[in-house]
């Protein structure tokens, strides 16, 4: 051990009131920064989750109509003709089987599904309710989101698969038209009614889908709708969600479609979680600098109840930098535990926030509070305690070092 | 931060180990402002005993803050081994004192929170000259030679007045510097005790070849010294 560490060490083992004071702000400090990053990001980690787990990271829709086609399409098709900021759109997606095969080049691209939307009048012995027929390839819309995970009753996709007829229905739309598995539903759309029976319940977390999305065989929803060939969008995957936007923006330019990546789709619930994610910084920022308040307080009234240890030092030959070193040392041993306990009591306290109970079945659906579990919460929580405590150390200890031998033994030192 | 001090090796007795002449100092500020030392010069050579005597309040411990490097002068200049320290930095004269001078204060001599033994080994692990086996040996002779063997493992804090003030001889002696200077060492021993630390310092002068310089009230110790400086009024008489 350095002959400094060793003095640091016992001056502060000698004082213990000052360095548990110094310690416990660390501590305090490390594991709220700790808890406050966990909580924050818990409840928006998972309804990211949630969101691509039904509506994958992105999806391609309304394709972009260059001007002199549009002239054509307004007078020909019928087509439906949309004008976001500029440029005009043709509502779907007219070749999704060209459009998959292009965006499957795309490296970061985990799974691509056409999907056909059509809106509905489902009706069950009990009462009739409108719906959305999601018509989709099941083992395409597999790899893009989690609908064989969210099924909730026994059997899961099995029985799906087995007939053209079979739909999946959301748990709240279910409950509504007081249906189980098996029941027959009737399904009106354009006029034509046809018969369906349920082969399965999900949950997908969201309150909105769960009420209104019934999943159908695409051939069948073809039929149903009346659209022989088209998609109402395609539905992407990916491997890195949060690459979205540049993918989205690179195929958009590719696709000559509109490709809407998670992030936009969802902003305002994302900005919601921004906002919260502001506040509880801005807590977190008035904390850390109370604490290293304190701990500069802390540290700076060491160093004047050890002057007499101070001048006995220099009159024996140790340095200015000898006696900095001292007192930094004292504040890097307290950082070391500090940082430690701090980590290990914001672990605790995280994992019993996780287990308060609060349901919420609206957004997502959840039985307790969300926390999320990251590595990089500790790193950045000791990080932080390690610039503060360096910050709150410095002063005190430059100024130990500043002092003249002579006046402190004179008593004159300031 | 260039000035090397050379070590204190080969000794002759006789030859100057301290040096100073017309020194200065001036203490508080604005109307309190004292001319505490109005020009002192004095020599040390190795191998010698000084006592500095003088009433209260004469400007002794001012004058030995001054020649240990702990103070700065007002005017005047001070040699330690031949080196210039007047207008030396605060690196050199920090090496100085770890190297040539061992000091001993008037009032509090100890670091409290340190057993006697780590305290006489905290000067000699700042030098790092020896091997931490030898420092410790060292330090528990010369806790032996002021009478403390016994205690060694005693924190300051456990210590009564004299012991402590035995501790601090002890301590510095530790990196055999060729300057001990001693504010009042014996003020708190009882006879016999002051007459080991006084036979201590002696020995080490004769043997080493040490310049010894002590401040004393006691007339029987400043007798036995081998030169007696009077002190009154921040000048020698
Ligand atoms: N900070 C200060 N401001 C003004 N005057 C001071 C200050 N410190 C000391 N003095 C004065 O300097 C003078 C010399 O003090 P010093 O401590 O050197 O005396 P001394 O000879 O060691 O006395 P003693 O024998 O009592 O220890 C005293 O008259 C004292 O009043
Ligand atoms: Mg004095």
């Amino acid at each position: 051990m350095s002959p400094n560490l060793r003095i640091a060490f016992r001056f502060l083992t000698a004082k213990k009131r000052a360095m548990l004071m110094s310690l416990s702000c660390t501590v305090l400090g490390v594991g709220l920064f700790i808890v406050t990053q966990a909580t924050t990001s818990g409840f928006e980690e998972f309804f990211v989750r949630t969101l691509l787990g039904t509506d994958g990271a992105m999806r391609i829709e309304d394709r972009k109509q260059s001007t002199l086609q549009s002239m054509e399409a307004a007078g020909g098709t019928g087509a439906h003709i949309l004008q976001r900021e500029g440029v005009k759109y043709i509502e779907g997606v007219e070749e999704p089987q060209l459009i998959k095969d292009a965006v499957r080049n795309f490296a970061n691209v985990r799974g691509v599904s056409a999907v056909l939307r059509g809106n509905v009048q489902v009706t069950s012995p009990f009462k009739t309710e409108d719906a959305q027929i999601f018509g989709i390839k099941l083992d395409e819309h597999r790899l893009v989101s989690e609908l064989e995970r969210k099924i909730t009753t026994p059997g899961g996709l099995g029985k799906f698969l087995e007939s053209t007829s079979a739909v999946l229905m959301g748990r709240v739309l279910a409950d509504r038209l007081q249906l189980s598995v098996n029941d027959s539903i009737s399904v009106s759309a354009r006029g034509e009614t046809r018969r369906y029976h349920v082969a399965g319940i999900y949950e997908s977390g969201s309150r909105d889908i769960d009420k209104t999305r019934i999943y159908l065989d695409l051939g069948e929803a073809r039929s149903l709708l009346r659209r022989p060939t088209g998609a109402t969008f395609v539905q992407i995957s990916l491997h890195e969600p949060n690459r979205a936007r540049q993918d989205a923006a690179h195929m958009e330019d590719v696709l000559g479609h509109s490709v809407r990546p998670w992030q936009e789709r969802e902003k305002e619930w994302l900005s919601v979680f921004r906002a919260l994610r502001v506040s509880s910084a801005i807590t977190v920022t008035v904390f850390t600098l109370i604490a290293s308040l304190a701990m500069f307080n802390t540290l700076a009234m060491i160093v004047l109840e050890k002057t007499k240890d101070i001048a006995i030092l220099r009159s024996m030959g140790y340095e200015r930098r000898d006696i900095t070193q001292i007192f930094l040392w004292q504040a890097a041993i307290v950082l070391a535990i500090g940082a430690l306990l701090g980590g290990l009591f914001g672990a605790t306290v995280t994992w019993g926030v996780s287990m308060v109970p609060l349901p919420i079945n609206t957004l997502f659906k959840t039985q307790t509070f969300i926390v999320s579990w990251s590595v990089w919460h500790y790193v950045q929580a000791i990080a932080t305690a390690v610039v503060m405590v360096m910050v709150a150390s410095l002063v005190p200890a430059r100024r130990a070092a500043r002092l003249e031998p002579g006046d402190i033994v004179r008593g004159t030192a300031q | 931060m260039s000035t090397v001090v050379p070590p204190a090796s080969a000794p002759r007795v006789g030859d100057l180990a301290l040096r100073c002449n017309g020194l200065q100092r001036y203490l508080g500020h604005g109307e309190g402002r004292v001319h505490v030392l109005k020009g002192v010069s004095f020599e040390a050579r190795r191998g010698q005993v000084y006592a500095i005597v003088g009433p209260s309040g004469c400007g002794k411990s001012t004058l030995l803050y001054l020649l240990g490097l702990l103070d700065q002068p007002d005017g005047g200049e001070i040699e330690i081994n031949g080196q210039p320290m007047s207008n030396s930095d605060d690196f050199a004269r920090t090496a100085a004192r770890g190297a040539h001078i061992g000091f001993v204060f008037q009032f509090h001599f100890l670091m409290l929170e340190f057993t006697a033994l780590e305290n006489v080994m905290m000067p000699m692990r700042k030098l790092g000259r020896l091997t931490p086996a030898e420092m410790e040996a060292r330090a528990r002779s010369l806790l032996d030679s002021v009478g403390l063997g016994a205690k060694t493992h005693r924190l300051g804090t456990q210590l009564s007045g004299g012991e402590q003030q035995r501790v601090a001889v002890a301590r510095a002696l530790a990196n055999q510097p060729s300057i001990i200077l001693a504010d009042e060492p014996t003020g708190n021993l009882d006879v016999k005790n002051s007459a080991l630390v006084f036979d201590l310092l002696t020995r080490l002068a004769k043997d080493n070849g040490q310049a010894v310089i002590l401040v004393t009230h006691n007339p029987e110790i400043a007798q036995r010294c081998d030169v007696t400086r009077p002190m009154r009024d921040g000048l020698f008489v």
